[in-house]
């Protein structure tokens, strides 16, 4: 426990000076501002985030990997993950430290997110739960699409192979539905499963934000489904034991 | 302290340390030596938990690497060859960082590390970036992270190379100082290094142990002939090498054709290499006869077997009696 605090407190350090940290939260709150103004500013929109939340979710699938990428393809640039593991420290004491402080650092950028609600309340009269679970989604979804940004930056020991892969991987989760429309029987079913969200509904003008298909679908219209939230732990937990098992891979190399 | 039985360990098809055994007692300052690619690092990477044997079996302190790496790895200071460092954070952050990683509480690392910064004289330094440190500099902060949690086995992979050579004075001491606490592994492909700081040398080529003795007993050994150097004024290359050729111990006198020395001949300085027996005196005849001949003495001076030439008679030797 106390290595895991140990390494996720010295990485949230580096990010907080490191300009990735940085670059990578202005983005994110530039281009969800953008959407959630666009999705509010017609005349008798609908008081609430969800222009933000399918801003959000869409870029994850960048944002989340520049995040991590820098994690374990660094340590192994550098090769301190040598002295990493020749110290007293196991390798999922590693994995889930260095999660931790990508988590932080994203569960800090959706914070400053809140504006949204404050600016909605003081202007109009939001039904708070959806919002509410909305944002709760948007920090399931953060952690598995971290999660497997991880496992990318544990690939490879260039920071840029790891960020195109783990949105390679983002973007193929997040359009398996694309695969599942051409699927039929089980095969459809379990492919659509495996969808981790979709909003492409962010860039038609007309349903603006609505966030359609999905494990992210119910979190945005107010509904908290167990199916959802187990999907999005699973996933988390999976790609970080693929991170660990990397990791330990590497001493047989 | 530590126990190396019949460790082997490959990489693919590629042996790169063969069937390695050795016992090294706790306060014992043991340097390996060997070319690059002998297996120095892979040895040390096994010591350290870093990658587990192919076969056979290493333990520090009594625990196996393997079955009980976490509490081998306690005991362990590592330096790699690379020093790697994490160069965005400052020395004091790294060191504190790294102790924590260690096991180190709070107290603990609050009062070792002024000690340590003390050790390896990185005062002035302590709050500067790693990254923007000299390389000899970083190779202080790397022998300090491996110190910092005092671990009764320190490993040290080439901790000299790539420094300049007042730094190599100055870390050779460091490590000499070191070697009184710990337990002390040490790496190089540098003999008079590994004499200099080590009771016990493992030679090590292509893969194998081929010699594990004291420094003195191996020069020993491998003084089975001595070559000197000599740069002589005032007489004409063919007189001098037939004078020296007479003498009781050489074995055998030729000109020195480096193209260094052409600048000498240029200006009438004869360079030759004598190969001589290593009894006792033959230096010592070959600069009598030049000054009873009336030239002048340029340069006289015994030349150290190159590396090459040790492994090859260290492995001629192993397989003359083998």
């Amino acid at each position: 426990m106390r290595n895991i605090q140990t390494i996720a407190w010295k990485e949230v350090k580096t990010y907080f000076a490191s300009p990735m940290a940085y670059v990578v939260a202005a983005s994110f709150l530039a281009i969800t501002g953008f959407f959630f103004v666009a999705s509010v500013s017609d005349p008798f929109s609908e008081a609430s985030i969800r222009g933000y939340i399918a801003g959000a979710i869409f870029f994850m699938v960048f944002l989340s990997p520049a995040l991590t990428m820098r994690l374990l393809a660094e340590e192994q640039k550098l090769g301190t993950l040598e002295l990493l593991m020749t110290s007293p420290v196991r390798e999922w004491e590693i994995v889930i430290g260095k999660f931790i402080a990508a988590f932080v650092m994203l569960a800090l950028m959706v914070a400053g997110t809140f504006y949204f609600v404050v600016v909605l309340s003081w202007y109009g009269d939001p039904d708070i739960g959806p919002i509410l679970t909305g944002y709760l989604g948007v920090l399931l979804y953060g952690s598995a699409t971290l999660a497997i940004g991880l496992m990318a930056s544990a690939l490879s020991s260039n920071q840029l192979v790891s960020l195109v892969v783990g949105a390679g991987l983002l973007t193929a989760l997040t359009v398996s539905n694309f695969v599942a429309d051409r699927l039929t029987g089980t095969a459809e079913e379990i492919v659509s499963n495996f969808q981790l969200g979709s909003s492409f509904s962010v860039f038609d003008t007309s349903s603006f934000g609505v966030v359609e298909g999905g494990h992210f679908a119910d979190f945005a219209r107010g509904i908290i489904s167990v199916t959802d939230i187990a999907y999005y732990i699973s996933i988390t937990a999976v790609f970080l034991f693929i991170t660990v098992v990397l990791l330990e891979s590497r001493r047989w190399r | 302290m530590i126990r190396l039985e019949h460790m082997s360990k490959s990489y693919g098809d590629y042996p790169a340390v063969i069937d390695v055994s050795a016992h090294i007692q706790q306060g014992e300052v043991v340097g390996f030596l060997g070319p690059n690619g002998a297996g120095k690092t892979t040895t040390m990477r096994v010591l350290t938990g870093f990658t587990p044997p192919t076969e056979g079996s290493a333990a520090i302190a009594g625990y196996d690497v393997v079955s009980h790496s976490l509490d081998a790895r306690r005991h362990i200071g590592y330096l790699p060859e690379s020093v790697p460092l994490y160069l965005d954070m400052t020395v004091m952050d790294y060191l504190r960082y790294m102790g924590q990683l260690r096991g180190m509480n709070r107290k603990w690392i609050d009062e070792r590390l002024p000690v340590i910064i003390e050790i390896v004289r990185l005062g002035e330094y302590q709050n500067a970036l790693v990254g923007k440190l000299s390389k000899g500099y970083r190779q202080r902060v790397g022998i300090a992270q491996a110190i910092i949690h005092e671990p009764d086995v320190l490993i040290l992979d080439e901790p000299t190379i790539g420094i300049d050579p007042i730094q190599v004075v100055e870390t050779r001491s460091l490590i000499s100082e070191l070697g009184g606490e710990h337990t002390l592994i040490l790496s190089s492909h540098i003999l008079p290094e590994i004499s200099a700081i080590c009771r016990r040398v493992l030679v090590i080529h292509e893969g194998r142990i081929v010699a594990d003795d004291d420094p003195e007993n191996l020069s020993d050994r491998l003084q089975s002939a001595e070559r000197i150097e000599v740069s002589l004024r005032g007489t004409q290359p063919g007189e001098a090498i037939a004078a020296i050729r007479e003498l009781r111990h050489v074995v055998d006198v030729r000109r020195d054709n480096r193209p260094v020395q052409e600048r000498m001949a240029e200006q009438g300085v004869v360079a030759l290499v004598v190969d001589a027996r290593p009894e006792e005196g033959a230096t010592e005849d070959v600069a009598r006869t030049i000054v009873d001949s009336g030239w002048g003495l340029v340069n006289l001076h015994p030349l150290p077997m190159t590396l090459e030439e040790i492994f090859l008679q260290l492995t001629t030797e192993e397989e003359a009696s083998a």
